[in-house]
């Protein structure tokens, strides 16, 4: 940071200007990103919504250095995202919780801080922290296969937030849960972001969900994949689950449907 | 247990089937020896009963068919006499007090175990060594990979006296250095198959979570590659040491050899003792089976405590 010029209230934490994705296929070239541009402020929670195949994970990918643009331009932290990768700047869950089989849930949280070199008392202390917040304290020594689907992704979820990223990368991490336990990670959620001001790009196919969680909500279309909408949320920060039924998120949910059949109705 | 019926039956049927397969096979030998014994046996002579088919031999002399079953040397030994010749050579050796006789099958077993074990050790090294070389440069791969195959295409009865040869000429004593490389050189093939398949395990998504941990090579390597691979090792690790005993017994038929499983089935072939190869033949299974159960067990034991058992 330079130290002339005042430190800006909100830092933009990732940049994109208009990013282009083309994936060379042997049925020709796909589009999977097009002239997508995109500011995500420092404590912003980001959600992704958009049809199958419009790039949603691919942009996410992006910004996590796992993908290459093929044209424009983003940053993370003010760096290129291989940079702020190698500073170990975010945490990224994946769609499949993909947890090592032969690790323990425990070992499997332990997994990135083993390799970033914490300490064993360190390491001890995050484990326990991170498994109760995601409530599994006491599977921590069980194996990935003797746990459900959902307590999986929760463990997933632990594994990213047991180190001190600033920036969280959540691709689809509830999709395959049932609406209760959902409601459920919802809410926790939004409480470790309000307590940790962490930054989340959170991708998902749930309008309800993307409106509940959100500061800000990306609607994207496919073919070329593209963001036709972002939409500011007017939701104060502090929301318990019942602020669903009130008219003004009914409101914001019925803009991300239209611009969601906006997007279908170009193809 | 419920697995050991259906084993039991099969195996019930191949002692069944070879007890059937004695009498044609020594009908001839036996005909032989009740005519020298002064039976009546057609037609007269042995070399005018060349000419008759097996079948009619024991249709016209049905008398002396079971005389086959209790040949001196039979051409086919009935099960129960490989199991005394067995015994004779092992568990009395025990009894008598010398076990380790030479003429017993325990010296012998232990010579071709002791080659087997150093070509496994061996071919084993090679075969992980060559894995993660192949897996991690691409010019291994392209390198290395089709030689691998090349050799594997050789017959090793025909490289076998070679390496002997070599061996002896570059100063080598004895057979057991020779041995161990034959052996290895079987063994290290399902090694290398098996551990490129299992250093290749892993998924993208799998190697993705490192990559944003910004793990360095050999932290991948250490925490993925190589538990991932882990179940293949260990089935690589059985069809190995099999290979590899079969690699020792092949080094130990070339003329000159004396101890060891292999040398025993040379000299029973060279002094007409079918039971001796019977037997030396048996204990070679016996060995193999137990060397492959001992490893079965390890990676039950293995793969249950990494949390992988299936
Ligand atoms: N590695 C790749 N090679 C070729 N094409 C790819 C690759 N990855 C993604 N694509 C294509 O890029 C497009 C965008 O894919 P992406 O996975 O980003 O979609 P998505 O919005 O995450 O979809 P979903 O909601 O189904 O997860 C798709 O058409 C996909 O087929
Ligand atoms: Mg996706």
């Amino acid at each position: 940071m330079s130290l002339d010029g005042p430190v800006r209230e909100k830092a933009p934490v990732i940049q994109a200007d208009a990013l282009d994705l083309t994936f060379q296929t042997n049925d020709g070239p796909v589009h999977a990103l097009k002239g997508v541009s995109l500011d995500i402020s420092k404590g912003d929670f980001v959600s992704f919504i958009g049809p199958s195949g419009c790039g949603k994970t691919t942009f996410l990918r992006c910004m996590a250095d796992l993908e290459q643009p093929t044209g424009g331009t983003i940053t993370v932290n003010g760096t290129t995202p291989e940079e702020a990768r190698k500073a170990r700047a975010y945490g990224y869950v994946f769609q499949a919780a993909g947890l090592y089989p032969w690790r323990t849930i425990g070992r499997n949280i332990s997994l990135p801080l083993e390799i970033m070199g914490y300490s064993k008392a360190d390491i001890a202390e995050r484990v326990a922290r991170t498994l109760e917040l995601v409530e599994l304290s006491g599977f921590e020594k069980k194996f990935p296969w003797q746990l459900s689907g959902g307590m999986q992704q929760r463990a997933s979820i632990a594994r990213a937030l047991a180190f001190d990223a600033d920036i969280l990368l959540m691709d689809e991490p509830f999709g395959a849960l049932d609406e209760i336990v959902r409601d459920h990670l919802n809410e926790q959620l939004l409480q470790l972001w309000a307590r940790t001001e962490k930054t989340i790009a959170f991708v998902t196919h749930s309008i309800p969900e993307a409106v509940y969680l959100s500061t800000k909500i990306v609607v994207m279309s496919p073919r070329p994949g593209r963001i036709t909408d972002v939409i500011e949320s007017s939701l104060p920060r502090e929301r318990p689950l019942d602020i669903r039924e009130t008219p003004e998120f009914l409101d914001i949910a019925h803009r991300v449907r239209d611009g969601l059949r906006a997007g279908h109705a170009y193809d | 247990m419920r697995s050991l019926l259906p084993v039991l039956t099969v195996l019930a049927v191949i002692v069944g089937i070879w007890y059937l397969a004695v009498a044609p096979m020594n009908v001839r030998v036996a005909l032989d020896q009740a005519e020298r014994a002064g039976e009546v046996v057609v037609p007269e002579g042995s070399v005018p009963r060349r000419e008759v088919s097996v079948w009619r031999l024991m249709a016209d002399n049905s008398e002396h068919v079971r005389l086959g079953y209790a040949l001196e040397r039979p051409r086919l030994p009935t099960p129960a006499q490989v199991g005394q010749e067995l015994w004779k050579t092992t568990g009395e050796m025990v009894a008598k007090g010398r076990p380790w006789s030479k003429r017993g099958l325990i010296y012998h077993g232990w010579i071709t175990l002791q080659s087997t074990l150093w070509g496994f050790a061996l071919g084993t090294l090679l075969g992980i060594v060559g894995a993660v070389a192949i897996v991690y440069s691409r010019t291994a791969q392209l390198s290395l990979m089709p030689w691998a195959i090349i050799s594997q295409t050789i017959p090793i009865v025909a490289l076998a006296p070679m390496i002997i040869v070599l061996s002896s000429q570059v100063g080598i004593e004895g057979r057991g250095v020779p041995k161990a490389i034959i052996s290895a050189y079987l063994c290290f093939f399902p090694v290398l198959v098996g551990m490129v398949k299992g250093l290749r395990a892993p998924d993208t998504s799998q190697l993705d979570l490192l990559r944003t941990y910004n793990a360095s090579g050999l932290q991948s390597f250490l925490r993925l590659r190589l538990p991932a691979s882990v179940p293949y090792l260990f089935t690589s690790l059985k069809v190995g040491i099999a290979a590899a005993l079969v690699g020792t017994i092949v080094g130990e038929l070339p003329t000159g050899a004396i101890s060891g499983l292999g040398a025993r089935i040379l000299i029973g072939d060279q002094f007409g003792t079918p039971l001796a190869i019977w037997s030396a033949l048996f204990a070679a299974a016996v060995l193999a089976g137990a060397l492959v159960t001992l490893l079965d067990v390890i990676q039950r034991v293995t793969l249950k405590r990494m949390g992988m058992a299936t």
